[in-house]
């Protein structure tokens, strides 16, 4: 018998990464709300039992082990629920080439993330560019396929849909707009909707950003 | 050429080790290529025109960008070798590719700030550094290596930091042998072996470089 538990918290794209994960793969699982994800204090003791090192949400607790980092439990799952279509490709250069763009969108979204909701000027405006510029990137790689993964929604779409439900933040708050700026970005972010696995799990884009507002206040950002 | 296999290398480039290392493990034949990192190649712009950085593999014309994706892709393109660099267990992959990460996010940074920087802000990087040293030698335990018997990912990851010891220590001013022996004793047994050997630098000459490089950088500020 197979026990699958994710830790998660509803507005972590890293979290509804493995979500769309397990849902494409039909892995049926029981998921666990943390109640707060800012202060250690409020964690639960499994997530801090599960991840002591980085006390972060996602975690995926599989048979009572624990895996950790959202991009190595999508190389578990994978690696340990094989199907027909994978969601890594089998061709090594392109494995390398999704785990890349991941790791390439991950630092961008480190670094100039939070300064989108948080900073405010020159840092905000700074910000705004460089995350369009790494928009326009992945455009540029998406090219004129379906899917980042070619004709099948794979990896590097998993990876990179979740941070979609925060662009009505961003924009709100940036005063932009995805879809001038990406438009071919904006219709792989609305095909990609239309798949049960995705629209089950990205929340709804406004209470996002109501959420967002909650977390400035909390910490008196203004 | 079918299986022609270019490195895009810089020598003091923990990274470019990692490379190197995965590379002479697997003994795969192929051509470095040193690169002059104040003057870039048109090739390395070419290969890796979003990060413009060392380590590049090409391999058969196609170019891999990022030193712990390379070797993964080394060890995934070179499988029916007797040398994996990760264990067959989804689970012990698992763990392996989080210790590599997490070296990944915490040594690099952390240790240039003690060897680059002085005052408050080196004494809380030496902290910081210490931490993440403490937690390896508890992950690390009385294994022979990191992966246990076998030699593999997270060694490739860590090794090459081992050319930065000799800096850490005189520029910090405390003794990584002296409070990590269990590090230390790891380390000089992987250097035993002739792919790190060939791969890592002596640490006097890394010594030497990155001393220059710290002037350079207090001359830009």
């Amino acid at each position: 018998m197979e026990e699958v538990v994710l830790l998660g918290f509803w507005t972590s794209p890293y979290v509804m990464r493995v979500k769309i994960a397990l849902l494409e793969k039909g892995i049926e699982f029981q998921y666990k709300e943390e109640r707060d994800v800012f202060e250690d204090k409020n964690k639960s003791e499994l997530l801090l039992e599960s991840n002591p090192i980085y006390k972060k949400v996602p975690v995926l607790i599989h048979n009572g082990k624990p895996i950790c980092e959202s991009l190595i439990i999508l190389e578990y799952i994978d690696e340990v629920w094989k199907q027909e279509q994978q969601l890594f490709s089998a061709d090594p250069y392109y494995r390398a080439k999704a785990r890349f763009w991941i790791d390439f969108f991950d630092k961008k979204t480190t670094t100039c993330g939070k300064k989108l909701w948080a900073n405010k000027g020159e840092d905000q405006d700074a910000a705004k560019r460089e995350f369009v510029e790494c928009l326009k990137l992945l455009e540029n790689e998406l090219g004129e396929k379906p899917y980042f993964g070619g004709d099948h929604f794979a990896l590097l779409d998993i990876a990179l849909i979740p941070i979609t439900c925060r662009f009505y933040t961003y924009e709100k708050l940036c005063k932009f707009s995805v879809e001038e700026e990406c438009p071919k970005f904006m219709e792989w972010v609305r095909r990609c909707n239309m798949r049960e696995s995705v629209s089950k799990t990205l929340p709804d884009p406004f209470k996002v950003f109501d959420f967002v507002l909650e977390v400035k206040k909390r910490f008196q950002i203004q | 050429m079918a299986d022609e296999v270019v490195l895009l290398d810089f020598w003091p480039s923990p990274f470019g080790m990692r490379v190197r290392i995965a590379l002479a493990e697997k003994g795969i034949d192929y051509e470095g290529r040193e690169e002059d990192l104040s003057n870039k190649s048109p090739l390395l712009l070419k290969m890796n025109p979003v990060n413009k950085q060392i380590p590049v593999l090409i391999h058969k014309g196609r170019p891999i960008s990022e030193s712990l994706i390379i070797v993964q892709y080394i060890d995934e393109a070179w499988s029916n070798n007797k040398s994996p660099l990760l264990p067959s267990d989804p689970y012990q992959r698992a763990n392996a590719r989080f210790w590599a990460d997490y070296i990944d996010k915490k040594i690099y940074s952390t240790g240039r700030l003690v060897w680059g920087t002085t005052g408050e802000v080196q004494e809380k990087a030496k902290e910081e550094l210490r931490e993440s040293f403490r937690v390896l030698e508890k992950e690390l335990a009385e294994k022979t290596y990191f992966g246990g018997d076998m030699f593999g990912l997270v060694d490739v990851a860590l090794i090459p930091f081992y050319s930065w010891f000799y800096t850490l220590e005189t520029t910090a001013n405390f003794s990584i042998t002296e409070e990590f022996p269990r590090l230390v004793s790891w380390a000089k047994r992987c250097m035993q072996r002739d792919s790190v050997s060939n791969s890592v630098p002596d640490q006097y000459k890394i010594y030497d470089f990155l001393l220059d490089l710290k002037k350079k950088m207090h001359s830009i500020e």
